[in-house]
């Protein structure tokens, strides 16, 4: 089971018991998770936040029918998944996406995020494997130094100096493509 | 609203909320929907008088076990799919299993029967009337379970509805058989499924329109 499954299960089952803090931290963390879903299936801006809230309202007033012996993100899935299907059966057509709106959306946080993530696993893949591994542990799954020397078997000062050397050639591929 | 207004009158409203609530809200619909059609079979068709010694026969517990089955099955895929997520596939192989068994029987006895029975067999004498009879004796707990599935978030509304009139058509012909004095299996896999069927179908229409959340 993920690490998000595990944590936002935690969230859900709290907040069934009635626990606010959690209910509203439950919901807090969905939302940007819901948006570029949305967001990735909709053209209009405004159709996908409409939809995040509909979700939102769902998963409030439907919060009985999630089976606890079941992962909680198939749950949140299949509740999007209804609303997006749903959304599309109400406006029959697929509304295309007005030209002069197009840039305010492709500027949008959560596309950023998406497609940056994809920039870097497209230079990561670029290095050997074993600066790839000490790359992610350290930089993006955010292990300490001594962590991370403990996964690879690598001394702390080697595991420095392959980080280094790695972000070096990074930014070199960088500076190579632009 | 703003998103994030809207997060903070939801969590607002965190009370504590059972999970098994959903499947006590189906079981009072299905429940209240079963007591109005017995007491409506009651008051217009009666239980047949000879029920005691029938209750010794074999075939008027196949009527019992088919229809029962049927609509355990059809509870349990439904209870299935009221909740987003849940694979109801298990469930729904469970549910053609009354009446495969049934069939097989059915056919089994039908070709044991000398060739001039197996006509009276399959149509029995009240063929006009009882796939009517359990429509109607069928419609109070239709009417109860899709009350309690629109409280559900069925992500297949088509399909839900289905099961629903199946569910309520099996219901409905289970209390039909206290009534029912058809004694051949071959009448009981044609005409009692031919109504619980039409239920289906009925369910199915309405899914569409009555189960959108």
């Amino acid at each position: 089971m993920s690490e998000t499954e595990t944590r936002l299960k935690a969230l859900m089952l709290a907040s069934l018991a009635g626990d606010a803090a959690s209910y509203r931290a439950l919901l807090a963390e969905l939302t940007p998770h819901l948006r570029a879903f949305f967001k990735r299936r909709l053209a209009n801006a405004a159709d996908a936040e409409d939809l995040v809230q509909e979700t939102l309202i769902a998963i409030h007033t439907k919060r009985a029918t999630y089976d606890t012996t079941m992962p909680f993100t198939a749950w949140l899935h299949a509740v999007a998944r209804y609303k997006l299907i749903d959304h599309f059966r109400r406006s029959k057509v697929r509304r295309t996406l007005p030209l002069e709106e197009a840039d305010s959306i492709f500027a949008d946080e959560d596309v950023e995020s998406v497609s940056a993530k994809r920039d870097v696993e497209q230079l990561l893949a670029k290095l050997p494997e074993s600066k790839r591994e000490l790359v992610r542990s350290v930089k993006i799954d955010g292990l300490s130094t001594a962590e991370a020397a403990e996964r690879t078997g690598l001394s702390e000062s080697g595991v420095k100096v392959g980080v280094h050397r790695a972000l070096k050639a990074l930014s070199a591929m960088i500076g190579q493509k632009q | 609203m703003k998103t994030d207004a809207l997060i903070d009158s939801l969590s607002e409203r965190a009370t504590p909320v059972s999970t098994a609530a959903m499947t006590r809200t189906l079981l009072i619909g299905v429940g209240g929907g079963v007591i109005v059609s017995f007491v409506l079979m009651q008051l217009w068709l009666g239980i047949r008088p000879d029920l005691m010694p029938a209750m010794h026969t074999g075939m008027y517990w196949m009527k019992f076990f088919y229809t029962l089955l049927f609509a355990v099955a059809g509870f349990w895929t439904l209870e299935r799919l009221s909740r987003p997520g849940a694979s109801s596939r298990a469930q729904m192989i469970f549910e053609a299993l009354p009446f495969a068994l049934l069939a097989v029987f059915a056919s089994t006895k039908l070709m044991m029967a000398p060739m001039e029975s197996r006509m009276p067999m399959l149509m029995g004498s009240s063929h006009q009337v009882c796939p009517w009879r359990i429509i109607i004796l069928s419609l109070p707990i239709f009417a109860g379970v899709f009350w309690s599935l629109r409280k559900a978030a069925p992500t297949r509304p088509v399909i839900a509805g289905a099961a629903a009139g199946l569910l309520a058509g099996a219901a409905g012909a289970f209390i039909y058989a206290l009534h029912c004095d058809e004694n051949a299996a071959a009448f009981v896999a044609l005409w009692y499924t031919l109504g619980i069927s039409a239920m289906g179908v009925l369910g199915a229409l309405l899914g569409r329109f009555l189960l959108r959340w």
